[in-house]
């Protein structure tokens, strides 16, 4: 294509925006809502996973070392499961430091742990946690049957349950995605297809005269990439300023902070890469009809 | 130039509009194709520039294979065509001038190239001193020329003609038909469907005669043969 010919097609695709100003303005602010309503979504979602996130870090599992074994078993123990792919930490704690923690977390009432000092009830055991926390499950299985391994314990029920509970969110958060893109898809083909078919004389001679299907192709290809673009404007700049000012007031609750007002940046580079690319797709989509003489 | 060899040509819909059609145009000719309305004369000019397919059979123009020309080489076929239809097809939008030219856009011709290529077609249909003017401002036969004139901008080796004198008065037809017959006499092949008894049977030429899906008739200085 010839630098010239690029001129022409930006050229007929603003044309074509000018001219059919009232369905351009009605495709811009259908754009304009399932971006808005996708932007916040978006956000939602990101903060949704951030917190299950964090709640899946904490998911770890006690491994709890045989009485029998001696102190160069505990060493041996550690450095196979150190070995293990799947885990991401491994941190020992001696029946001893066990009992100290348990001491503190009685505070006041420690005294009942008294005299216990000499005849230690607690077994060694170390604390690992996953790299991928949904797997856990798994891991447990296999760290049962090394030797020298007494029980494995990670909450199994609260887990699975927690697991079950993150990846119904998600999956809902993706479906839910996908559904507003069609629905931007949808608008912007239908309305960019109003006005195409205003135009199909134009194209009809176009093809009678020689013209290649992509030659008549690119001014609606720019026309719907400027509808998508503008229709990313309001909703980027209504997040920004909204999330900002939400981050202000609210910076989190208990103690899960929300995501960074960084976030937003992502956010808008997302939604304007959408809205140009379902407006280009949707004007591709509608002219392909009108392209068949 | 133009061959068809045992074309057919059956509508999804299941109408038969051509049933073994063979022709030969060579270049230069001058051809009508009647018959009466129905009997397959659109769908017949309409193969010549892969409007439609055939259904079986050949069909070469210009050296074309046209039932394999493939989707994306259409164009190239049809900027060696020029096509001129009884509504003209203008863009009410457009001045005679742009409207002529854009038949050269869009195939990416040097604007220099358009305006001396446009201005030329303009004198040789007569309406060199209308390059400005819209569509809706002229007379119907007026718009026809300038139809003429965006088939002709290419430099076509064929011109395909779908009844042009059908929405123009006596005179008016008469005078499009004589600017025919001058870009025939320069060499370029013209195919026309034309329902214009009185022009066949003066304006002698090969006459191609379609009833029923095929060629009944082909005379050489022909007559129209039906009555209006």
């Amino acid at each position: 294509m010839k630098i010239r010919t690029i001129g022409r097609h930006g050229r007929e695709g603003l044309r074509n925006l000018n001219r059919n100003g009232w369905m351009t303005f009605a495709s811009v602010s259908a754009v304009t809502v399932t971006l808005l309503l996708l932007g916040v979504f978006l956000i939602l979602a990101y903060n949704v996973q951030l917190f299950s996130q964090q709640l899946e870090s904490q998911v770890e599992m006690n491994v709890y070392v045989k009485e029998s074994a001696t102190r160069a078993d505990v060493l041996e123990l550690e450095r196979q499961l150190k070995s293990l792919p799947e885990l991401a930490s491994v941190t020992y704690v001696s029946k001893e430091t066990g009992l100290d923690q348990l001491r503190d977390k009685l505070a006041e009432n420690a005294n009942l742990l008294e005299g216990l000092d000499q005849e230690n009830p607690l077994p060694d055991k170390f604390i690992l946690k996953a790299k991928d926390p949904q797997t856990i499950a798994a891991v447990a299985q296999k760290v049962q049957t090394l030797p020298l391994v007494d029980k494995v314990n990670y909450g199994k029920e609260t887990v699975e349950k927690m697991f079950k509970g993150i990846n119904i969110v998600r999956n809902a958060g993706g479906v839910f995605v996908v559904g507003l893109c069609f629905t931007a898809l949808f608008l912007i083909s239908n309305t960019i297809k109003v006005t195409i078919f205003a135009r199909r004389r134009e194209i009809e001679i176009m093809k009678l005269v020689g013209a290649t299907n992509w030659f008549i192709r690119w001014p609606f290809l720019i026309e719907g990439l400027l509808i998508g673009v503008f229709g990313a404007l309001v909703p980027t700049a209504l997040i920004s300023f909204g999330y900002q000012y939400v981050l202000s007031n609210y910076p989190g609750f208990m103690y899960f902070t929300f995501a960074p007002a960084s976030l937003v940046y992502s956010v808008a580079a997302i939604l304007v890469s959408i809205g140009a690319l379902i407006g280009m797709i949707g004007s591709v989509m509608s002219i392909s009809r009108f392209l068949r003489i | 130039m133009i061959e068809m060899h045992d074309v057919w040509k059956t509508y999804p819909n299941g109408a038969v509009a051509l049933q073994g059609v063979s022709i030969r145009i060579d270049k230069g000719e001058f051809v009508y194709v009647v018959g009466p309305s129905g009997a397959g004369k659109s769908t017949f000019i309409k193969l010549m520039y892969r409007e439609e397919r055939p259904s079986k059979g050949s069909i070469f123009v210009n050296g074309f294979n046209i039932e394999r020309l493939k989707e994306r080489k259409i164009p190239l076929l049809r900027r060696q065509i020029g096509v001129v239809f009884q509504d003209f097809k203008l863009l009410p939008n457009k001045t005679v001038k742009e409207n002529v030219a854009f038949a050269l856009e869009v195939i990416e011709a040097s604007p220099k190239k358009i305006k001396s290529r446009v201005a030329e077609v303009l004198e040789l249909v007569g309406l060199g001193d209308k390059a400005n003017a819209l569509p809706n401002e002229l007379s119907g036969g007026q718009q026809q020329r300038v139809s003429i004139a965006r088939a002709l901008i290419n430099n076509p080796s064929v011109i395909i003609a779908d009844e042009p004198t059908g929405n123009l008065d006596p005179d008016t037809s008469w005078d499009i038909m004589r600017l025919f017959e001058e870009i025939n006499n320069r060499g370029t092949t013209i195919v026309m469907a034309t329902h214009n008894k009185e022009i066949v049977n003066t304006l002698k030429k090969r006459v191609l005669a379609v009833e029923g899906g095929q060629i009944v008739r082909d005379q050489k200085r022909g007559v129209y043969g039906y009555e209006n």
